[in-house]
């Protein structure tokens, strides 16, 4: 099939970007989004253009670097699937696509669709963890887990932290990506005692970051290449209220 | 070259823990004072920057990624081994012990994997510990299963992402020594050369993928955890970034490459679908446990598949052959994996194949199904079915997947003694990158296994006698003469990338590669081939330099840039790949050469002139590089053929 492209080109962060259009030609339906995108690629070098950025990695849905949004919905609207397992075969001949990266002013761009995530990681460095030194821990059966709890606390954390919650979010929101992390350890047993400190660090980092405030739309929940349910971001409330409690804050 | 391996002495079963004992400790006051390096953000890279934190070191880690917690180990799906026993069903160290060393085709250190199955316990115990969400029974206790080629069950697992669960549990401990100022970390910053200063590993140059700046570190020691090559053949189950770059680069510089033949092709992966393939997707192999793979008895029948003219459901059951249960009865479709692959090809060359190329067999469940129900096999297996049907459009839990082996992981890489130190001072080489632990062959959950070891349990003890050695103040500046010239060394190959402007792009010759490995140096080898890659691949790297185009500049981020010089490096390295499979006059593990077969084709090891380590040292440009051989001893394990039938 032949389709359209409008594609965001930005040089920089502090350029101010524009759409450019391109043509892709002789696409496969069996292609991925992404190799699409890499035929046209080897097409603008061959013209002697630059080639469209993107971040990919693993190309199978789990290292969550791919980031684009597609004709104005996050990875593309297929349901619990990122850009990279995107098929082609979900689009039609003569077809316009519209390629925009994630926009939030705290996943600034660096080039084209490829954004600055590290935002993510300054979150879970105040907090995503549960404090073991390496060798200072128990037998691992000396910890039973309830099954219901670990499975509940999988599914929080499967998150990818691709970031397409926030891309999806009106207000440029985390919620979603921090309840995951914050609903998985604070499932588990290991994670009790560090479970106030460990709400209260991240929400003050993901404010301090300049990610906005949930209004319960669930566009991160529709986007979300795992599925991740805003129940979570419920639960999140619940351990960010009860930690303040807790720690006699209100 | 010195090859002393540093094998400690006394019974098998006692070596490491007197090795721990003799290794210089360094004063917990000092540790501070001492800085180290680790490049790459994995599963081995994460633990050791994060316990080296731990410890008290300071650490810088680098990775490509714009996280480390994108490093490729997240995609491994199956699980971790670990000899707990917990199952009660006769595993032990010993038994994980032997079997590594059997799966591995008795080419693998004996010490080495012994320590490994000793500490693959601890491992469990510190994910746990983490709050990695293992699989649980109801009782609350973690739940196991066996996996490729293990008859007992010591397989842990997070549902198919097992890879993640415990990547994430190594990025939640190195991103708290993050947060503590402990560790320094770079994402998105590529290594592009090791610094020796008086033959030590002191330092690196980097590039800054953002905005192009080169940059100089220097450290006490520097540890690469830079993951495995398997994209020489270009399509692979690697991520696109993943490369052989700092592993080259470090090769280079006199580190001895060791058996980097041993490429592990797995059984099954998504077949190819066209000339656009930009990569390869693993269907974790715990689907062998409930999944049957066959194909049709007849080629007639096999063509009528392939044209479309009829299901897999139209061939009757006395029609199938269940190629695995039939040759191979006691371990039927749970055979290792370079079993299962040259298993699958054979039956793919007859004439059998199942797909539109002729090239892919079924993985059947609809026994499963019956036995176990729709509900059992999609809490098992869910995500792995949901993500082949979005990769190909079909159901899996109504038509069989179609599989064929692709290239997987690489059992080769930088040579490294009992204390994974590479044969330069100062260099330590830990997880995939390095050589050591499976032999010829790796067996199914061992890689996460391995990575964890070095980096949690291994190096952290041991890199401490090389630091305690040369005393904090054995660091170099960074404005030092090898610092300086290193650096210009990578500016030289950056400005020559950019400078050609020629016709071709960095992925045209990387694919061009790509195949030329695949048909010589794949599944199965020959002299005659490998000998026309040997011939070919130097004709393809001079047209790289004389015909490459690169748009853009260095200052910027320039993905095509990044490519090129990783390709600059496979065309380089995939000649030495085929080098060592053309000197391995034999078959063992993942090495098949066709010469060396019995005469029911399986592969025929010889070990009175083979069982050695290949470890390669650099000679120069377009010189050819020289052998030198680490004899494997086994005190253990009796060598004999494997057989799984």
């Amino acid at each position: 099939m032949d389709l359209k492209l409008k594609v965001w080109r930005q040089d920089n962060a502090d350029d101010v970007g524009r759409f450019e259009e391109y043509q892709a030609h002789d696409i496969s339906p069996d292609m991925s989004f992404l190799e699409m995108l890499d035929v046209v690629n080897e097409g603008l070098i061959g013209s002697g253009k630059e080639p469209i950025a993107f971040d990919s990695d693993c190309r199978e849905g789990i290292c969550g670097s791919c980031s684009m949004v597609i004709n104005g919905t996050a990875h593309g609207g297929q349901k619990g699937t990122t850009a990279c397992q995107l098929h082609m075969r979900h689009f039609s001949d003569g077809m316009t696509i519209t390629i925009e990266p994630w926009r939030a002013t705290a996943f600034p761009v660096h080039r084209d669709l490829v954004v600055d995530r590290t935002a993510f990681d300054r979150i879970q460095q105040k907090g995503g963890f549960i404090s073991v030194r390496t060798g200072s821990v128990p037998d691992a059966n000396a910890i039973p887990v309830p099954k219901d709890e670990s499975d509940l606390a999988m599914d929080a954390a499967q998150c990818i932290g691709c970031g397409a919650c926030v891309a999806a979010c009106k207000n440029a929101s985390a919620m979603l990506f921090v309840a995951a992390k914050i609903s998985h350890l604070s499932l588990v047993p290991q994670g009790q005692p560090e479970r106030e400190r460990r709400a209260l660090a991240m929400v003050k980092q993901m404010d301090d970051e300049g990610f906005g405030n949930c209004t319960v739309t669930g566009s991160c929940e529709a986007v979300c290449p795992k599925e991740i349910s805003l129940d979570f971001i419920a639960r999140m409330n619940r351990e960010y209220g009860r930690a303040l409690i807790k720690k006699g804050t209100i | 070259m010195n090859l002393d391996a540093k094998i400690p002495s006394g019974p098998m079963a006692q070596k490491w823990d007197k090795h721990q004992f003799d290794l210089k400790l360094v004063n917990p006051a000092n540790k501070r004072k001492y800085e180290v390096i680790v490049v790459g953000s994995g599963l081995a890279g994460a633990s050791a920057a994060a316990t080296l934190a731990e410890l008290g070191y300071n650490v810088k880690c680098f990775c490509f990624q714009d996280s480390p917690r994108r490093a490729h180990s997240i995609a491994a799906q199956g699980g971790i081994n670990a000899a707990k026993n917990y199952q009660n069903d006769g595993d032990s160290v010993h038994r994980l012990f032997y079997d590594t060393v059997k799966g591995g085709d008795y080419r693998s250190r004996e010490a080495n994997v012994h320590r490994l199955a000793q500490v693959s316990v601890n491992i469990i115990d510190q994910c746990a510990a983490q709050g990695v969400p293992f699989a649980r029974e109801y009782g609350g206790l973690l739940a196991n299963r066996s996996f490729g080629g293990a008859q007992v069950s010591r397989t842990f697992y997070a549902r198919g992402q097992t890879g993640q669960q415990l990547l994430l549990g190594a990025y939640s401990s190195l991103s708290r020594q993050i947060g503590l100022g402990k560790v320094q970390m770079f994402p998105r910053t590529e290594m592009l050369d090791v610094v020796l200063v008086d033959g030590h590993a002191k330092g690196i140059v980097v590039r800054d993928m953002v905005s192009g700046e080169i940059s100089r570190h220097s450290a006490h020691a520097v540890v690469l955890a830079t993951g495995g090559y398997g994209n020489a053949f270009f399509l692979s189950t690697n991520a696109m970034g993943s490369n052989v770059t700092a592993s080259f680069r470090a090769y280079k510089r006199g580190a001895a490459f060791a058996n980097p033949c041993y490429t592990q092709i797995h059984p099954t992966c998504i077949p190819v679908s066209g000339e656009h393939q930009s990569k390869l997707t693993l269907m974790s192999e715990s689907l062998r446990n409930d999944g049957r793979v066959w194909v049709p008895k007849s080629q007639a029948v096999a063509e009528k598949i392939r044209k479309g003219e009829l299901k897999a459901s139209d061939v009757a059951e006395g029609d199938r052959d269940y190629y695995l249960e039939r040759k191979y009865p006691s371990f039927g479709n749970l055979v290792p994996r370079d079993v299962a692959s040259r298993n699958a090809k054979e039956a793919c060359d007859e004439g059998r194949g199942v797909v539109g190329s002729g090239l892919g067999v079924y993985l059947d469940f609809e026994d499963a199904i019956k036995r176990l129900g729709e509900g059992a096999v999609r809490e098992r297996y869910g995500n792995l079915f949901d993500m082949y049907e979005k990769i190909t459009g079909s159901n899996a839990y109504q038509n069989p997947m179609t599989i064929f082996p692709a290239v997987h992981y690489t059992m080769g890489g930088l040579w490294v003694d009992y204390n994974l130190m590479s044969n330069v001072p100062g260099l330590y080489v830990v997880g995939e990158a390095n050589f050591s632990d499976h032999g010829a062959n790796r067996l199914g959950a061992s890689a996460l296994m391995q990575g964890l070891a070095d980096g949690y349990f291994v190096l952290p003890y041991t890199i401490g006698q090389y630091l305690a050695e040369v005393g904090p103040d054995d660091r170099t500046d960074t404005n030092s003469a090898e610092f300086v010239g290193t650096e210009e060394t990578v500016r030289a190959q950056i400005d020559k990338l950019l400078s050609i402007k020629g016709k071709r792009t960095p992925t045209s010759f990387h694919r061009e590669l790509g195949q030329i490995m695949w048909d010589k140096c794949g599944m199965a080898r020959s002299k005659a081939g490998l000998e026309a890659a040997i011939k070919k691949i130097p004709e393809l790297r001079a047209e790289f330099w004389d015909n490459l185009n690169v748009p853009g500049e260095n200052g910027s981020l320039n993905q095509s840039l990044e490519q090129a010089g990783r390709v600059a490096d496979f065309l380089e390295f995939g000649e030495l790949m085929c080098r060592d499979a053309l000197q391995r006059e034999e078959s063992c593990g993942g090495h098949f050469r066709e010469e060396h077969q019995t005469p029911e084709g399986e592969a025929k090891r010889d070990d009175e002139n083979f069982s050695f380590v290949g470890a390669w040292e650099y000679k120069g440009e377009n010189q050819t590089p020289e052998l030198h051989k680490e004899n494997l001893v086994y005190e253990e394990v009796k060598m004999t053929q494997r057989s799984y039938k």
